[in-house]
């Protein structure tokens, strides 16, 4: 008995695989807004004396982007993992690591994140996508541990303290990160990328495959589609994409420990997919923003904040289907 | 070699491996016959403990705090179901992620709210509170009473579920679920029993841990990971292969800290090896873990007739 | 293409996002002393920083909430025990709130994490309990200051504690994070006999906490002593077990920041008879009679009817800190070399009394050895036994180059 086969499909997924070029519908009409003015943010956020806003757009827009790769396997593959919070730790380690040899070329810190993160996901997904349902959350989730305790062990690299990033990746000639707004628009310019990148591989026939084998496998597999592969490669490419959000995050906060790998990362990026919607493009994104903005709120309210929290959990669950992206999709809507 | 300090580490390793145990058979068990995540298990471990130092502390009796903070759990154990969980078995796993990670804040900050953030102490009858002598081995009474204790619910559960008319509606839901509904029994009543059960059972392990630790807010949350990984090694729905997965993980934890240190002094600098010892020992149960999952997908004792 | 512009929702965020800037900044340009507090509120831990908070507010009272004439202004952060988070924290107060002082910190970790963001906007930094080695040796700055101690001083006491009572042999536990690593290098460095063994254990919002194995390796070992370093709940639970092992006639226990006015309330309550009698190095203890303890040391009692710990003293002593810093610039906090060198006399009055600073801005201070007893009232507190290092300065100072 697995998750797959238990679960009826879920209507919406026609949609976004029916989808073509040509039409834009209303909600993503407000999704392009967003993201628009999220690109007018640097100079409104200057003009109004506010660098602490950037700040938190900027940790926004990098767990947007992780959500946004965890997405690919969960909202449209099915693959529940509980281990992605591994990728963001590999990618910050790929510029903590370096710099600590006070190696700061940028290219090198991506090179490495891309290749690294790469490796780790074919490895683990060789492995874990032979699962199904909750053996597979639980052994992307082992996976991570066992990263988490790597790195809990290497005294070398800090350990359990972690480790500061004295200076962020240099790009020489292009850009220097130093600059908060700088390394904002960078980070705004990966998720532009990273966004269309999803909505392209989805559109192909590759996301069919990936898609139709959440539902129904065996049927895929009849087709003559080698679902496995498939969903390995979907599985590396979420990996690596996250792996990148890793690098900007390690330059974000200037500083990573094992920390960033614990198991309730990996839960808070699932979380964000739902409060955003399971199976839209701009859902993780917006969930992501939504997040943290309730976490730095309701933070600053009480210390019980927690609470509040998990019962908006609870709550999404029971009364939420769709998330946010339900909800915008039903105020301005038309999916067909 | 020093063979009393290894049979005393066997020992606590067998004392961790049973309370891994009275956590995952719950687990196990409302995995196996409702299909449902319940990362929230470990609040009840929580629960349990903070029950049972409050009533102790009150009533002056640890047997008294015990029971009644038995009951107390099992209560809401069977509340959290007939509330939340029973709306969400039909659910997909993600679904049980989800609200069960909510819970666990809820749970954790409301415990924080009426108990405050130091944590409590549950203290020991005099009685308890020595040591045990057996030649050169000495190992706290109390470490003993945690044996026993877990012990006799093993082998309570083991009769409950091979030979009681529960039990078997129990065997019957974990290996096949449409089975027992076509067979009319009342099937919201066997599930509220099975994780109120689970919920006591994993209580029971938090208030025999607290004399030894305390209990502290968010307690249950990393023990709980651990007992998922012994209910995935043992075979979901099994309650014999979580008390060998339990048994098996508790040693290899505990014997990991005790002699990894010097095995890694063999090939690297002392000082590494010290600090590199405590974080591969917790890594091979994950090794364990992902290594048995390849070679046998669904665990060591997987229920007979899973469909 | 259909374009509906409706910008509706992101007005809404906007507004929202607006409204809750001009909340969060209405009093930027009121004239105050604005201090940042970065402690740790919730998890286990969330006690320690508790007492600290009840520090803070009786030092507010005692200095009338004003310093210079200035209304003082305190914003605490919770850093959840994590690095990351008060890193985060550190960067909100400094940014958001434009505090002029940044203090605070329990653990060494958060504390090296949060350190860039505060010196580098130009900001106060002040420890109020963490000391690692870095901060005092290479990463030493100007605007760096501490009000307690370099983690490797209590333990070098403690080491020579250990060589005046001629123990031959030692065992050492600690947690394996910044703190532990430094309090056993300190034991190490002064401690004359043979470290019989050592154990690293994990550390974090998910230490370990039961110590069985580590337990029965000390006393396999055969050392006549055993060193531990077990701050906040980890503390009580491990003397649990230590005396529950039946260790306390054949492995005496030698301890730092282990026992504090936390623990041992909770310890007492679980009649942990084997705590009494036991003891410790520190920089200071309740019953230290300087005037600006026994004014700290009444006032706590009084307003919260317990003994306060040394991470009380120590936040107590970071808000005098500042006190003496504004004073001595005349109220005009901006003017930052006024400040630091009205803190570098530390020309207040401390709870440790007298002391001065050092190049690297940690304190040149007394060690004493302590001794867990009964007062007089029936509860369980530190009583100092003896001086054991006098005007004291952590071995890094030559590292750092102010």
């Amino acid at each position: 008995m697995t998750g797959s086969q238990t679960n009826p499909p879920q209507e919406p997924d026609r949609d976004t695989q029916g989808k073509s070029w040509g039409k834009v519908s209303g909600s993503t009409t407000v999704y392009l807004g967003i993201i628009v003015l999220l690109g007018f943010a640097p100079p409104f956020l200057s003009l109004i004396n506010e660098p602490f806003y950037l700040d938190l757009l900027s940790r926004m827009l990098i767990l947007g982007i992780a959500a946004l790769s965890l997405n690919l396997i969960l909202g449209y593959g099915g693959m529940i993992s509980m281990g992605h919070a591994a990728y963001l730790g590999i990618g910050a380690y790929c510029v903590g690591i370096p710099a600590y040899y006070e190696i700061y070329n940028g290219f090198v810190h991506l090179a490495l994140a891309i290749v690294l993160s790469g490796i780790f996901a074919f490895l683990s997904g060789i492995i874990s996508l032979r699962t199904k349902g909750v053996y597979f959350i639980m052994i992307t989730l082992a996976f991570t541990q066992m990263l988490y305790f790597t790195f809990v062990s290497l005294e070398e690299y800090g350990g359990d303290d972690g480790l500061v990033i004295e200076l962020r990746s240099e790009f020489p000639g292009l850009f220097d990160t130093e600059n908060n707004t700088n390394l904002y628009y960078c980070i705004y310019l990966t998720l532009l990328g990273s966004l269309l990148l999803v909505h392209r591989l989805i559109q192909a026939p590759f996301g069919r495959v990936i898609i139709g084998s959440k539902h129904n496998e065996e049927r895929m597999r009849s087709l003559g589609y080698n679902t496995y592969r498939y969903r390995l490669v979907c599985y590396v490419i979420s990996g690596i994409l996250c792996g990148i959000a890793g690098v900007f995050l390690g330059n974000f906060t200037s500083f990573i420990s094992p920390e960033m790998m614990d198991w309730t990362h990996s839960g808070e990026l699932i979380f964000m997919i739902v409060i955003g919607g399971v199976n839209s493009l701009f859902g993780p994104l917006i969930g992501s923003m939504l997040f943290i903005f309730f976490e730095e709120w309701l933070s600053g309210i009480t210390v019980y904040w927690h609470f509040i929290f998990g019962l908006m959990l609870i709550a999404l669950v029971l009364f939420g289907k769709g998330g946010i992206n339900g909800l915008i999709t039903a105020l301005f809507g038309e999916r067909r | 070699m020093n063979w009393d300090l290894l049979i005393i580490q066997c020992l606590n390793g067998l004392q961790l491996g049973l309370l891994l145990f009275l956590l995952a058979a719950g687990l196990t068990l409302i995995f196996g016959i409702m299909d449902f995540i319940n990362l929230s298990h470990g609040s009840f471990y929580m629960i349990g403990a903070y029950f049972c130092a409050s009533i102790t502390n009150l009533t002056g009796s640890l047997i008294l705090g015990v029971v009644i903070s038995l009951i107390g759990v099992l209560i809401v154990g069977a509340l959290v179901e007939a509330l939340l969980a029973r709306r969400l078995y039909r659910n997909d796993h993600l679904d049980h992620v989800l609200v069960t990670l909510g819970l666990i804040l809820c749970f954790d900050t409301a415990v924080h709210f009426f108990w405050g953030a130091e944590g409590m102490t549950i203290p020991l009858p005099p009685a308890l509170d020595g040591q045990v002598n057996m030649g050169d081995i000495v190992i706290p009474t109390y470490r003993f009473v945690i044996i026993i204790a877990g012990l006799l619910v093993a082998g309570g559960l083991y009769l409950l579920v091979n030979k009681t008319h529960l039990g078997m509606l129990i065997r019957a839901g974990a290996s096949n679920r449409v089975m027992v509904t076509a067979l009319g029994i009342n099937i919201d009543r066997l599930y509220m029993i099975v994780f109120a059960i689970g919920a006591a059972m994993a209580g029971f392990a938090g208030m025999l841990i607290a004399p030894i630790t305390e209990a502290s807010v968010g307690m249950g949350n990393e023990i709980i990971i651990i007992a998922f990984v012994v209910v995935i090694v043992g075979g979901i729905g099994s309650v014999k292969g979580a008390f060998y997965g339990a048994l098996l993980i508790g040693l290899i934890d505990t014997l990991g800290r005790s002699y990894l240190d010097d095995f890694l002094k063999l090939s690297m600098p002392a000082n590494y090896a010290e600090t590199a010892a405590p974080a591969l020992s917790a890594m091979m149960v994950y090794i364990l873990m992902a290594a048995i999952l390849a070679f046998r997908p669904r665990g060591l004792f997987p229920p007979a007739t899973k469909s | 293409m259909k374009t509906k512009p409706k910008p509706k929702p992101m007005g809404t965020i906007g507004t929202a996002l607006a409204c809750a800037g001009l909340l969060l900044c209405s009093n930027a340009y009121t004239d105050s002393v604005k201090i940042g507090f970065v402690t740790t509120l919730t998890t286990p831990a969330g006690v320690i920083g508790k007492d600290m908070q009840d520090a803070v507010n009786l030092a507010v009272d005692h200095l009338g909430a004003k310093m210079a004439g200035k209304d003082i202004e305190i914003f605490f952060e919770d850093d959840g025990f994590k690095p990351e988070i008060g890193k985060q924290k550190t960067d909100k107060l400094v940014k958001q709130d434009d505090v002029d002082f940044v203090t605070g910190f329990i653990w060494s970790h958060v504390l090296l994490a949060s350190r860039k963001s505060a010196l580098d906007a130009g900001k106060f930094l002040i420890s109020a309990n963490a000391g690692p080695s870095k901060l005092a040796g290479k990463l030493c700055h100007e605007n760096f200051f501490s009000t307690s101690w370099q983690n490797d001083q209590t333990p070098m006491a403690m080491g020579e504690v250990l060589n005046q009572q001629n123990v031959k042999s030692l065992y050492v536990m600690a947690p394996n994070y910044a703190a532990g690593k430094n309090m056993v290098a300190g034991v190490e460095r002064t401690f004359k006999g043979e470290i019989a063994g050592k154990d690293l254990t994990k550390w974090g919002k998910d230490a370990q906490l039961d110590f069985s194995a580590e337990l029965a390796k000390a006393k396999a070992s055969g050392a006549e002593g055993l060193f531990v370093f077990y701050p906040g709940k980890a503390g009580g639970a491990f003397m649990k077990q230590y005396q529950q092992a039946g260790l306390v006639e054949s492995l005496p226990l030698y301890t730092v920041f282990t026992v504090d006015s936390i623990a041992l309330p909770k310890l007492q309550g679980a009649n942990m008879e084997g705590v009494l009698g036991s003891r410790n190095t520190m920089f200071w203890s309740p019953d230290l009679d300087t005037p600006g303890n026994r004014k700290f040391v009444s006032g706590f009692r009084e307003k919260y009817g317990k003994y306060p710990s040394f991470y009380a003293a120590q936040a107590y002593d970071s808000i005098m800190l500042i006190n003496s810093g504004v004073e001595g610039a005349g109220g005009n906090v901006d003017d930052m070399d006024a400040v630091r060198s009205a803190m570098k006399q530390a020309n207040f009055d401390s709870v440790r009394g007298k002391y001065t600073y050092g190049n690297n801005h940690f304190p040149i201070q007394n060690f004493y050895l302590r001794e867990v007893v009964e007062d007089a009232d029936g509860n369980w507190t530190s009583k100092i036994v003896s001086t054991v290092l006098e005007n004291h300065q952590d071995p890094y100072a030559a590292e750092c180059k102010l």
